[in-house]
């Protein structure tokens, strides 16, 4: 996979039409696998979001959480006291969390490195507290539920196996990467990996790299946002996991294992991450989790561009033999 | 010619899928707690459902037999809990769903089975609402409302001033509840009460507060283990049971399988639960000897471990009346007018309006047996009750 | 009035007690990350493992409390050297990104270790009879343990400020935290004062582990469950700040238990704001250079 990225030809390769046609392959070739696959398909738009500020911009955060738990917690409240019709609480949640990323950002991002990272961690964990203590409004410990989606558009109603729901993700994440692939193209997208790579080469050209963060950074959290409802309105149900630590360093591994900076990890990383962990983890969960910390360290140590780094090596040790 | 012999093929596959002996597996879903910082008490599930499989398991019609399937929660995720549900449902097709640690996780699926039509049956998720989300949900093991009310009226007639400490979650605002109306209602006095964040580890300002006010006793309840221990700790570190504060609760506070960790300052603690390790029916001492004899000789069966073995007997004897073919309705009905006399924790019965569990709640109060802690069992102060948030609040 | 004095002074010395523990823990994590610019999310599992180690030694082994302690500050710390050269050290000159990744991956291997060696119940722990009860003063009472740990550690704290400001190799570590090039020009062996000064952070993290173990439980989600709050320790203290660790460490013990005491239902929710607000008022931290 060629790294994305302004010089890059923006016209789209054939292969990057495969995930799209893989995704509908186990639609027709998976039936029974439709749930897992519909989480699959969250994860891979919740890492887009984050690979957009981690990989393009360098921007550090342990708490991208706070965005997708946001999104998730804005769609139950909304399906619970305003309307259950599904478009019109995703687009509402993924606004708030856009808006919430935007004032967020604004106040941390004039900070760098540890504090930068800190201040992730802070907010997050906020989060988590309020909705832990807003019972009223969030179920508190005990999660919200007892909304039903109403069919989208009316016509496509949620079913036990999750079919309505599969599309309705696929969708939403092939309008995300389209949104997301834009961007990378363009100069805004340029003027991100100029930041990641250079900040201070960025100010010293005249770039407002404050605004230009700030932007990628609410783009960033309205696809968190709704990624986040997308996983309300399918399972009917919202947790505290949603806003917890463990999802933001779970997401990190996913997207580290496919390769950051590349689109495309986004897909590759939760893809295998999950698949695997629906194999491995449910015999062993301890070696599990052990297996996940070592291959962390190994990709770290030996393998930086995580799988599609690898793919990159071996493709162009082959084009050059 | 080739008529005759396929309308002989088709009468002889006819004949053989309409029940003669063919073997039979039926498959149960069981989804525990194996991961995140609440693995202990899945832990206690696990051992309770194995050791059943390994001494039961073959207690069934001949042809049939039951296939376990293990998933893991990871802890309250009810998100994650309903998606593996929805999994067992759709992709293994489970006839039985159990397990089941947490409240909430046993909230987001109950909705789930009734849609699939599939018996859920909760080996310890206590939270007492959930029977009226639906039809197909029954629970093996205790409401906080069930023992937290009868020793709120046990209270009332020993202590006039109490104070309350409870986790800040369902359970813990349940056994508020429950202990405050009903000790209210006896005429006692709640001096104050402190709701304490889920993750909380250092119990001492809370004990200081409860200090401050001399109250005649302290009805605390945190979720069994580690928190449990650690605020007994703070109570004596801080001095309390010197100062004549009595510690009482729900049996969660002692649970049998932490106790000896607590040390002797849960010593003269009085609590209400339907299962204590130091029983001395039959029934329990051959469990507890089972337990130690496949565990450890120096480990104790808790209530959770009862809960999962109670509830194993019961989905095997749904099977064993219904010859192997499980059918939803029929089970849900044999459910509702199950009685098991011979649990380890004494008679057990599930109540057919609300497929609660109906059994009995022992006061007990933790003394030193054989060297070691033990929650002795005094009397009876519920005799077969039935939770009595139901009876205070009808389904509409 | 006399009421609010008295659980004033209640307040504070619980508060004291809890952030002794926490400064123990965490001033190893901010000299090694001030020092060596290494992010070690992972540090909160040397503290588990000092936990571990004594109270193994302790219940398993009938080792008493002193020689307890002292074998879980030196087996950690010695484990720790091995780690650093190993692992950190070839991790110093990466990326943020790949610091962060490489010590999250540790915290999962060292979880599963931990749970698959002592299973999830939090270990027990029993104090020797001399450190238990209760002392009494001006009217209150006094948990024994906890005036012990706060005698400690302001002895810990005497120790290091000694040892830092009056040493050769205190004055060798202060330069090297300013300026690490020149010291090494100056002829400093930089790369083993890292070990060195690793070493000893988390032998201490180690002691806090175990010292803590009664406050802070013991078990495999340790370095997960507590992270957040060593971090902020060193966010907020400022990195490579002994004085600015201990200030902040004492501030987090003091308002976290303020608030249990005051504002139950508030939670932890107090303690981040406050840290979000310290850390856009002094992005360094209180004692930080910027």
């Amino acid at each position: 996979m060629i790294r994305a990225g302004y010089l890059s030809d923006p016209r789209l390769r054939p292969l990057e039409w495969l995930p799209w046609v893989l995704a509908i392959a186990c639609f027709f070739t998976a039936p029974t696998y439709l749930p897992l696959g519909s989480y699959v398909l969250i994860m891979m738009l919740f890492a887009l979001s984050l690979d957009l500020i981690l990989g393009f911009a360098g921007i550090i955060t342990l708490g991208h959480a706070a965005y997708f738990g946001f999104g998730a917690y804005v769609a139950a409240i909304f399906a619970l006291r305003v309307s259950a019709d599904p478009l019109a609480g995703l687009v509402v949640s993924a606004l708030a969390a856009g808006i919430l990323g935007c004032l967020t950002g604004l106040v941390i991002l004039r900070t760098r490195g540890l504090t930068l990272l800190m201040l992730t961690l802070a907010i997050t964990s906020i989060c988590f507290e309020i909705a832990n203590k807003a019972s009223t409004w969030t179920g508190g410990a005990d999660g919200l539920g007892g909304f039903t989606m109403q069919p989208i558009l009316g016509l496509f109603k949620f079913d036990l196996f999750n079919r309505t729901a599969y599309l309705y993700c696929l969708v939403f994440l092939f309008l995300a990467w389209w949104l997301v692939r834009r961007l990378i193209y363009s100069p805004f997208g340029a003027s991100l990996t100029g930041m990641r790579d250079n900040v201070v080469r960025m100010h010293a050209v005249g770039s407002p790299v404050y605004q230009r963060l700030v932007a990628a950074y609410t783009i960033s959290a309205t696809l968190a946002g709704a990624a986040g409802a997308l996983l309300t309105q399918i399972t009917q149900f919202v947790g505290l996991k949603v806003l917890s630590f463990d999802l933001s360093g779970d997401l990190l591994v996913m997207l580290i294992l496919g390769g950051v900076g590349r689109i495309y990890g986004a897909f590759v990383g939760p893809v295998v991450f999950l698949l695997a962990q629906d194999s491995l983890a449910k015999q062993f969960p301890e070696y599990w989790y052990f297996g996940i910390g070592l291959l962390l360290v190994l990709v770290v140590m030996f393998a930086r561009g995580g799988i599609l780094g690898i793919v990159d090596r071996l493709v162009s040790r082959r084009g050059s033999s | 010619m080739p008529y005759r012999l396929i309308a002989c093929a088709v009468t002889i596959v006819f004949a053989a899928s309409t029940g003669i002996a063919v073997a039979q597996t039926v498959k149960i879903g069981f989804i525990s707690t194996y991961s995140g910082p609440t693995a202990a008490q899945g832990d206690q599930l696990d051992k309770g459902v194995k050791l059943f499989r390994k001494l039961n398991g073959d207690k069934l019609p001949p042809g049939v037999s039951a296939e376990l399937l293990v998933r893991d929660d990871g802890g309250a995720n009810p998100d994650n809990a309903k998606r593996i549900a929805q999994e067992l449902i759709v992709r293994d097709k489970v006839q039985f769903l159990t397990g089941l640690v947490w409240t909430p996780n046993a909230a987001s699926i109950a909705p789930l089975a009734a849609e699939a039509k599939v018996p859920f049956i909760s080996m310890n998720a206590a939270g007492v609402a959930i029977p009226y989300s639906s039809d197909y949900f029954a629970r093996v093991s205790f409401t906080l409302w069930q023992s937290s009310y009868p020793l709120g009226q046990w209270a009332a007639k020993k202590f006039k001033r109490v104070f309350t400490v409870v986790s800040d979650f369902a359970p813990g605002h349940e056994a508020e509840e429950a202990f405050t109306k009903a000790f209210r209602d006896g005429g006692g006095e709640i001096v104050g009460s402190i709701r304490t964040p889920l993750a909380t580890t250092d119990f001492a300002p809370f004990m200081q507060r409860v200090k401050d006010a001399k109250p005649d006793a302290l009805f605390a309840f945190n979720p069994a283990g580690k928190q449990a221990t650690a605020q007994m700790k703070a109570y004596g570190d801080l001095g309390l049971d010197k100062a004549g504060v009595k510690y009482i609760g729900p049996g969660d506070l002692t649970t049998d399988e932490e106790l000896q960790a607590m040390g002797d300052v849960a010593l003269g603690v009085t609590t209400v639960h339907h299962y204590s390790a130091a029983a001395d029916r039959p029934a329990n001492k051959a469990y507890v000897a089972a337990y130690k004899k496949e565990y450890g000789a120096n480990l104790n069966p808790g209530f959770m471990s009862v809960g999962a073995w109670d509830a194993m007997q019961l989905i095997y004897d749904a099977i064993a009346a219904a010859k192997g073919k499980v059918e939803p309705q029929a089970t849900m009905d044999f459910i509702r007018q199950y009685k098991n006399p011979n649990s380890p924790r004494g008679p057990i019965a599930l109540d057919p309006q609300t497929r609660d569990i109906v059994q009995n709640e022992y006061l007990r109060e933790v003394r030193k047996v054989g060297g070691q802690l033990a929650n002795v069992e005094l009397e009876i102060v519920g005799e077969m009750i039935k939770d009595p948030w139901k009876q205070f609040n009808p389904k509409k | 009035m006399q009421e609010f004095a008295s659980s004033l002074v209640s307040v504070a010395f619980h508060g004291v007690a809890y952030g002794m523990i926490l400064y123990v823990i965490s001033v190893g994590l901010s000299v090694t990350m001030g020092l060596m610019g290494f992010v070690n999310l992972a540090h909160g599992v040397f503290a588990m493992a000092g936990g571990y180690i004594m109270l193994s030694a302790m219940n398993d082994h009938g080792v008493p409390f002193p020689l307890a302690l002292a074998l879980a500050f030196v087996s950690v710390a010695a484990a720790s050297v091995v780690l650093e050269r190993l692992l950190y050290a070839r991790l110093y000159t990466a990326s943020d990104l790949e610091q962060v990744l490489l010590t999250i991956g540790l915290i999962f291997m060292a979880v599963a270790l931990a749970r698959l060696i002592y299973g999830t119940l939090q270990q027990p722990v029993f104090l020797p009879a001399y450190l238990k009860g209760q002392y009494e003063l001006l009217g209150r009472d006094f948990p024994a343990y906890r005036a012990f740990l706060i005698v400690f550690g302001a002895l810990l704290v005497a120790g290091l400020w000694f040892g830092v400001e009056r040493t050769r190799w205190g004055a060798k570590v202060r330069a090297a935290v300013d300026n690490r090039p020149m010291a090494q020009a100056i002829g400093i062996n930089t790369s083993l004062l890292f070990t060195a000064t690793f070493a000893l952070g988390s032998g201490l993290a180690a002691l806090g582990g175990a010292l803590g173990a009664d406050i802070i439980a013991i078990q495999p989600i340790y370095p997960f469950e507590h992270l957040v709050y060593f971090l902020i320790v060193v966010a907020v203290g400022g990195m490579g700040s002994l004085r600015g660790a201990f200030a902040a460490a004492l501030l987090i013990g003091i308002s976290d238990t303020a608030c249990k005491y005051w504002l139950p239902e508030f939670g932890a929710f107090f303690i981040y704001a406050a840290t979000i607000a310290i850390l856009l008022w002094r992005p360094a931290g209180l004692f930080g250079k910027a």
